[in-house]
């Protein structure tokens, strides 16, 4: 295990001799190396030279290429030069600081640096802190830092809110910032940007490292490395380390029918089983918990074997994940069925399979996921993809050749949100008195809100103050006031412990705790017993003490509800419900999407795909048409009472939703009765009572009209005003925000009494106040998150003058998979009443004497 | 989940009131207004329940700066009710402010229009479990309870069937099904023997029918929930509400 430990996989092959000039390293690590025959590469070499002279830093290298140690050594080497701390000298905060996406890559990184460290007998003291470390150590860590501290962003937001931040990071030297491409995007990204920011107005010193894997632009990621100014473009330097051995990666082959739609991949179990007895330790990856579970239950359905396999994901208790993460580094699993929170660079014992079950939807992602196996440079690693239905087969090959070509896609940093600023700004009072300007001047420095205009900062601290409100009643109650000296300070005490209970940007729905208990022999449900981790609040009122549900790889019964707590028995039934996670279902990159176009709309690609799939394209193409490339393809066709219109868009779900309530806005305008739309990733079919079909054909409306692209103008502004889809982006708006509190555990007793409903407040916002902070952060998140509006306006473009329309007389081999989805969607809107119309209807039935059925 | 009360109490300054919706409480003939209220033409009397007025200010104290609209919408809805009815009776059946402090922190401005509705009339607050003392310094009279013209007023509904209570305080909503869709509202819901009242109040939740809270209340088969609709009542018998 030693000799594949992949921080010190640095055998010699391929670097070539060191540079003149560079710093020499101390002799600990020359004889160290030395020792076991390794020699440091170039760019480790590179990088301590450029970090050590000065400069901020961003390395980009393959898994497996040494980043890590390469984004440690200026530490450790400028650690070794200032010794041992000597007992009774003034207090030293931390030296360096690593910050990782994921808790568990935190606590790995711990594991594997302690390992040279000890081995060269550094005087280095290392610790992890995150949300799992217990109260004491944190406390201890504050009156006695570690010279590097390893830690997530949220736990970096906590620190330097804390009134003795500035005393904990006077020293700091570095920041090494590991899988930067994940940290930067999305709001986390945003919180730890100006985090940054603060870290670098307590320590000017400080340098910041960037550890990053492969990405479209790196540009991007040297510029969030450094402060930005007014009118200069700073970037920190860049290092690149060029691939290694390409990966081995087929997609299941398999004798069984691939479904037509679905997600659960069934029908692979046999297979996927086979391949974990032909390896010794599989990966496999799925894309919700839900999936994970029943995987997992799945595959030990046909265990005959009694293989160890095992589960992992984020809802499970962290003292399970822990048994887990140290099973597998120590060789004794043969498989673990997880999701992203075992994603990114994580290294656990010997995995020579990773399998990855449904669609990969982004290349990135799966770039990512392939590197668990085999985490050495020179050796190809080995990976299985398992499509869980048609489209799924050909968006594998898709990301296959993406894989192959090392095309990465990397969401967008986008401008900073403005709920995350104002959790930050609070943090900051919580801090120390600030003063508008000087904030403002640090903040900007961050790129993401490097063209923040003052104003809306100013908005920003209005509503942290008093909520911002055009109705100044709340003065009184301020949670923080400017004092006469024009500092910002906090109101009292509970509002920084407030702050403290609510830091974060990722918003959970309520959860509640699993705990297994016993009947006694009067039935009654006992205490005690061990908790299996949580599940979301609204998942348990659904269902009804005796329901069985799939949790922790178990089939479980439903007893009860008892505090903060879900209480449950042993099920002995084999048809569970699933627990349905909200989240987790990834968008089809923009990458991914136009290579499966691509495919489709070409012969010599599309022979690459397994046969059934082949038959079922020919099918398509010899009743209708396959969409071209740089086309979109409409069908429409009659069925049952209704019509029905299916758009072969290609741009993710999420724009496709949007496209659909767009859409069949327009169509009602237009008297072709439309009652409903279903989107997928690939697809949108709209049906109505009217003949769509013949309505285009007589230009009436046209296909061009009714794609056009001024339906991002006034439609959607009518739309988004009484739409239910910005309530939800609201609520995660105001959480992060701090408008209403997120409910913890152990507060829920209390908590229920206190919760106001968001949706409340988002209706008398947007009824008093539509352009407050809050409701321009919503809307801002829907146009780029929830509604992909500036996907659906590329597409919109892309396809104009390029509409073609096939009239069917029924329904087209490509429209089954979307046809099969119908009837899962909620209704929203102006629907509603109808429903209530109809039920209402039935009682004047029974009233007039007709019986119902 | 609940129909969006603030739009409609900006609505109902301009627009046309809903149609009403006619029941029978103990015998009792009652008049059901979208809006949420209660008309009880042979007592010329108008109730509304859970009002929660000055919820927001509430949470504002505590350091949740919730929205400062929330008393003024609740209170152009009850006074377009009264302006539509113009009853000589006003009830408000308890939670009429959200805590026990919200009556005497309530600005002058909300305290001034309470006083212009209740001009020319009676006016009785019942006490509710938010604010069991009774309101300050507005016109009409607190009471725990009160019965009259064979019905009795409280807030909180008592234990098993009672005939001729009208009663607050569960906020009462139902979910109706339909091919698979799904809609939650706010509902007033009688058996014929008692009603619960609908919370009045624009920043206030639900609670299901079904919920363990409601069990023992009514007599089912014979109970409906008529839901609070944009501009109508929908009446569905208890046992249709899913198809």
């Amino acid at each position: 295990m030693a000799a594949r430990h992949y921080l010190l996989a640095v055998n010699a092959i391929d670097s070539p001799p060191p540079r003149d000039g560079l710093p020499l390293l101390p002799a600990p690590f020359t004889g160290w190396f030395a020792e076991k025959g390794w020699q440091p590469r170039a760019h480790q070499l590179d990088l301590l030279a450029r970090v050590s002279a000065g400069e901020d830093m961003l390395l980009i290298a393959p898994t497996g290429a040494g980043k890590t140690l390469a984004g440690f050594l200026p530490s450790l080497v400028s650690l070794t030069h200032r010794g041992r701390k000597k007992p009774g000298t003034a207090f030293t905060g931390i030296h360096t600081l690593y910050i990782s996406p994921l808790k568990a890559l935190a606590v790995d990184i711990e594991r594997n640096l302690m390992k040279p460290v000890s081995e060269m007998g550094l005087p280095i003291t290392i610790e992890g802190r995150t949300g799992d470390t217990p109260q004491g150590k944190r406390q201890r860590q504050k009156l006695n830092p570690p010279d590097i501290l390893l830690t997530t962003p949220e736990q970096l937001a906590l620190l330097i809110a804390n009134g003795e931040g500035e005393r904990f990071f006077k020293d700091l030297r570095y920041v090494v910032l590991d899988e930067l491409h994940s940290l930067v995007t999305s709001k986390r990204g945003h919180l730890l940007s100006l985090g940054l920011a603060r870290l670098r107005t307590l320590a000017p010193e400080m340098r910041a490292i960037g550890l990053s894997a492969t990405v479209a632009d790196p540009m991007e990621l040297q510029r969030w490395l450094v402060p930005q100014g007014a009118d200069e473009v700073r970037h920190a330097g860049l290092i690149t380390v060029a691939g290694g051995a390409k990966p081995v990666i087929t997609i299941l082959g398999t004798e069984e029918r691939v479904p037509w739609s679905g997600h659960s991949a069934r029908y692979a179990m046999a297979d996927v089983y086979a391949a974990i007895k032909e390896h010794r330790t599989t990966l496999l990856f799925v894309n919700t918990r839900s999936q994970a579970e029943l995987l997992f239950q799945e595959l030990w359905t046909i265990n005959d074997d009694n293989l160890p396999i095992a589960l992992h994901h984020g809802s499970l208790d962290v003292g399970q994940r822990r048994k887990v993460e140290a099973a597998m580094s120590e060789n004794k699993l043969r498989a673990v069925v997880a999701t992203s929170t075992l994603d990114l660079g994580i290294d656990w014992g010997d995995v020579d399979l990773v399998i990855h079950v449904g669609a990969p939807k982004g290349a990135s992602r799966l770039a990512q996921r392939i590197g668990r196996s085999n985490h050495r440079m020179d050796e190809p690693s080995r990976a299985i993809l398992v499509p869980a239905n048609r489209f799924e087969v050909m968006e594998c090959q898709a990301a296959l050749d993406a894989n192959y070509i090392g095309a990465q896609d990397t969401p967008p940093i986008g401008a900073g949100a403005l709920d995350v600023l104002a959790q930050h700004v609070l943090g900051s009072a919580c801090a120390a008195p600030f003063a508008t300007e000087a904030l403002y001047a640090e903040v900007t420095s961050a790129l993401p809100y490097a063209d923040l205009a003052l104003d809306t900062f100013r908005q920003v601290i209005e509503f942290v103050a008093t909520g911002g409100y055009a109705l100044k009643t709340y003065e009184r109650y301020a949670r923080i006031r400017q004092t006469a000296d024009g500092l910002w300070r906090v109101s009292n005490p509970q509002v920084a412990q407030q702050y403290r209970l609510n830091v974060g940007t990722i918003v959970e729905s309520p959860m509640l705790n699993v705990r297994m208990v016993k009947r006694n022999a009067r039935g009654a449900v006992g205490r005690g017993g061990m908790s299996l981790g949580k599940v979301e609040e609204y998942f348990t009122e659904m269902l009804s003490p005796g329901d069985t549900f799939l949790f922790s790889g178990k089939v479980l019964r439903f007893e009860g509800i008892r505090e903060n707590e879900c209480l449950v028995t042993q099920g002995f039934k084999l048809d569970p419900k699933v627990p349905a996670y909200a989240g987790g279902k990834f968008p089809l990159s923009t990458y991914l999407a136009a290579q499966v176009r691509d495919m489709l709309a070409d012969p010599e690609r599309r022979s690459h795909l397994p046969e059934q799939v082949r038959d079922w394209l020919s099918l398509q193409h010899a009743v209708s048409q396959l969409p071209r490339a740089d086309e979109l393809l409409i069908e429409t066709f009659p069925r049952g009472q209704r019509h029905y219109m299916v758009a072969y868009a290609f741009e993710g779900r999420l724009a496709h939703q949007t496209l659909g309530m767009l859409l069949t806005r327009r169509l009602e305008r237009m008297g072709l009765k439309p009652l409903g739309f279903v989107a997928t990733d690939y697809a949108l079919a709209i049906w109505a009572l009217e003949d769509m079909g013949w309505a285009f054909q007589i230009r009436q409306p046209s296909l061009a009209a009714l794609f056009d692209e001024d339906m991002l103008g006034d439609d959607l502004e009518a739309w988004l005003d009484e739409s239910f889809l910005l309530k939800r982006t609201f609520r995660n708006c105001a959480v992060i925000a701090g408008l209403i509190d997120q409910r913890h555990p152990g507060q829920e007793k209390t908590g229920r009494q206190v919760t106001v409903s968001a949706d409340l407040i988002y209706d008398v916002l947007r009824s008093h106040e539509p352009n407050h902070i809050l409701m321009q952060a919503t809307r801002n998140d829907a146009a780029t998150g929830l509604l992909d509006i500036g996907r659906l306006g590329d597409m919109l473009a892309r396809i104009k003058g390029h509409i073609t329309h096939r009239a069917l007389e029924r329904i087209s081999p490509l429209a089954v998979p979307i046809m099969l989805e119908i009837g899962r969607e909620p209704v929203a809107g102006e629907a509603q009443d109808a429903v209530l119309a109809e039920a209402a209807e039935d009682l004047i039935e029974e009233a007039l004497g007709v019986i119902p059925d | 989940m609940t129909i969006d009360r603030v739009a409609l109490a900006r609505r109902a300054e301009t627009e046309l009131a809903g149609a009403l919706v006619e029941t029978e409480v103990a015998g009792i003939r009652a008049l059901l207004d979208p809006m949420g209220g209660m008309i009880l033409p042979s007592l010329d009397m108008l109730v509304v329940s859970d009002l929660h007025l000055e919820k927001g200010s509430a949470f504002a104290r505590r350091g949740m700066m919730l929205p400062p609209y929330d008393t003024l919408a609740t209170l152009t809805l009850l006074s377009r009710l009264i302006v539509r009815h113009d009853p000589k009776i006003v009830v408000s059946l308890g939670d009429t402010f959200h805590d026990r402090v919200g009556a005497a922190l309530m600005p002058v401005a909300f305290r001034e229009m309470i006083a212009a509705m209740a001009r020319g009339r009676e006016w009785v607050w019942i006490a509710g479990n938010h604010d069991p003392d009774g309101v300050f310094g507005l016109p009409g009279i607190s009471a725990d309870s009160l019965c009259h013209g064979g019905l009795t007023f409280r807030h909180e509904p008592s234990a098993g069937p009672q005939a001729g209570e009208i009663a607050g305080h569960l906020h009462p909503a139902a979910i109706v099904t339909r091919r698979e869709k799904s809609v939650r509202r706010a509902c007033f819901a009688t058996d014929g023997a008692r009603l619960l009242m609908p919370a009045f109040g624009v920043t206030t939740g639900g609670l299901d029918l079904n919920h363990r809270a409601m069990t023992g209340l009514f007599n089912r088969p014979s109970l409906i929930a008529h839901l609070l609709g944009r501009d109508r009542i929908y009446s569905v018998r208890y046992g249709n509400l899913k198809s």
